[in-house]
């Protein structure tokens, strides 16, 4: 009967997502009287996970699995899910269990709702909210199945710190080679830089920037403040920046605490994609820009003159800060 | 290579979202419809592998009629025909069932559908497709080659790109890298007119079960106004992202 939590580690280690997950599963199964169980693959040390309420663990060790693979980690889950008897299995919104979540859903003949962004409104019947209309509104969704899949939205609910065991179980779900029909060929991937996914920052420039050849002050901020940076589509379009970095409705999702948009005018499609961040800051030039319209903060200024003077006083008071 | 691809009508994205009958119901008043641009990167690289290795490319969509306008479009811009399964698209397991049952009437090779639509933004109907058919699946795809019965892909990842590998039939969930956004094509008058000939074909549904069901809709609270800094004076920037947004 517990709650079911898959938790996303990265060589051996947890993501911040993946104790936000622990912490929402956690809040889930107080709401029904049951207990929280993770499964994790190829994790290392789990006990931090009781820190987030997760009372057992199941870990999987597998070296087929060190690569992600949408159908077997699927198939893992859903044999974890009926091991347990779980009722709901809560996932994140990162590429990963976005991929496998539909698939999951349909293994377990489960009701899946994405984007979800708070506490279900009631358990009986189940009812959760979610984003839709790319953030513009929210729409409550009633799933109506006995085993429910959830993907909770990032930065949605936030960490909760309660007390559990983390007691660690060897589980060892059986894979066809069918789960593996879908080959890795290789994985291309920076290690060294944040990802917009993961990051809690995330800087991000537009075409008032006029040319690749100035982003080094966008980096810099990006440098002090541990961010991702970004950028608009036009940006990306005429080639400026690499198309992994483009934000936006067809681009990638933003939902990091901050988000700091230099020379970007607020296109709808681009303000669609970055909606969820929590704090936006906008710096232009045009103070009739659509992006202070829909900023936290903003600076009427020359970005030239602006950054270069934000990226010193932010260094002063990281390093007062640190 | 018979290609179907897998077209949202979906609204524009510069229409004003508003609901009715208590909020219940999305409010389509006033609203420009159009191909849900996820769909639309993975239609055009159906034109690729249709000029270029002479597949044919179908579309299709689970809705009323009130969608045919959008199919015809996609018809224009070079789709071999049409399929519009006569039912309205109510959650993604549905969608999934139902195109599942095109899919095998029409012995597909290739599914492209796009990663979300930008209405529900669910990302569920190419998934649960592709598990339902028990096809491979791809998402968030960004590159696709077919060789005969294999296909390359690839993937883009949290913070990079992954390059896959499957065989015949496939499924992918669709975005823009697929084709560039200077790929795309306004359709013309040739092929406006050659649109009306081709055949869009209503088939019944499958008489599907939904696992959940929008029960209301929401407004965001109004923003409020943005706080406008000096930018002779950062400081209080800082101040305000440490101290009252708590943001750094």
């Amino acid at each position: 009967m517990s709650v079911l939590v898959y938790i996303e580690s990265e060589e051996g280690k947890f993501k911040k997502a993946s104790y936000e997950v622990a912490s929402y599963a956690k809040a889930i199964a107080e709401k029904m009287g049951t207990s929280v169980t993770a499964i994790a693959f190829n994790a290392g040390e789990v006990s931090e996970l009781g820190k987030y309420g997760v009372d057992k663990v199941l870990k999987v060790n597998n070296d087929k699995l060190n690569n992600f693979n949408a159908e077997a980690y699927s198939d893992a889950i859903k044999q974890a899910a009926e091991k347990e008897g779980s009722k709901v299995v809560v996932l994140s919104q990162s590429a990963n269990s976005k991929y496998l979540a539909p698939l999951l859903a349909v293994q377990l003949e489960a009701g899946y709702a994405s984007n979800v962004v708070a506490l279900p409104e009631s358990t009986d019947p189940f009812t959760v909210k979610r984003t839709a209309f790319t953030n513009k509104a929210f729409n409550f969704t009633k799933i109506s199945t006995d085993v429910k899949v959830i993907g909770l939205s990032k930065n949605a609910f936030g960490l909760k710190e309660s007390q559990a065991d983390a007691a660690a179980e060897d589980f060892s779900p059986s894979l066809s080679d069918e789960d593996f029909s879908v080959n890795v060929e290789s994985v291309d991937k920076a290690t060294d830089k944040v990802t917009i996914a993961d990051a809690e920052v995330v800087v991000s420039g537009g075409r008032g920037l006029k040319g690749p050849e100035n982003w080094t002050m966008i980096e810099e901020m990006a440098d002090i403040l541990g961010a991702a940076t970004a950028c608009s589509k036009p940006v990306s379009d005429m080639g400026w920046r690499p198309h992994s970095e483009h934000v936006g409705q067809t681009g990638k999702p933003v939902a990091s605490n901050l988000y700091i948009a230099v020379g970007i005018s607020g296109a709808i499609q681009h303000l669609a994609g970055i909606n969820a961040a929590k704090t936006k800051v906008v710096i232009n030039n045009d103070p009739e820009a659509p992006f202070f319209k829909a900023a936290d903060y903003g600076v009427v200024g020359d970005a030239f003159e602006v950054v270069p003077k934000l990226n010193e006083k932010l260094k002063e008071f990281k390093e007062k800060n640190a | 290579m018979k290609i179907l691809v897998c077209i949202s009508h979906v609204p524009d994205t510069t229409s004003k979202i508003n609901f009715t009958e208590g909020d219940t119901k999305f409010d389509t008043n006033g609203v420009q419809f159009v191909i849900n641009p996820n769909d639309e990167f993975g239609l055009t690289r159906a034109m690729w592998f249709k000029e270029k290795q002479g597949a044919s490319v179908d579309v299709v969509n689970v809705g009323g009629a009130e969608t045919e306008p959008t199919l015809r479009k996609a018809l224009a811009i070079g789709a071999d025909s049409a399929i519009r399964v006569n039912t309205p698209a109510t959650d993604g397991y549905q969608v999934a069932k139902e195109l599942a049952k095109v899919v095998q009437d029409g012995g597909y090779d290739l599914v492209i559908a796009g990663r979300e639509s930008i209405d529900y933004n669910g990302g569920m109907v190419p998934g649960m497709l592709a598990q339902l058919i028990k096809a491979n699946f791809v998402n968030n795809c960004i590159s696709l080659e077919v060789d005969g019965d294999n296909a390359k892909a690839i993937r883009e990842i949290d913070g990079g790109k992954e390059t896959l590998t499957a065989s015949l039939p496939l499924v992918i969930g669709g975005q823009k890298g697929l084709v560039e956004e200077s790929d795309l094509r306004i359709p013309n008058m040739r092929g406006i007119m050659q649109a009306r000939k081709k055949p869009l074909n209503v088939v019944e549904s499958a008489d599907t079960n939904t696992k959940t069901e929008a029960v209301k809709f929401e407004k965001p609270a109004p923003k409020g106004d943005v706080k406008l800094v000096d930018p002779e004076n950062l400081d209080e920037l800082i101040d305000l992202l440490h101290n009252e947004a708590k943001a750094i």
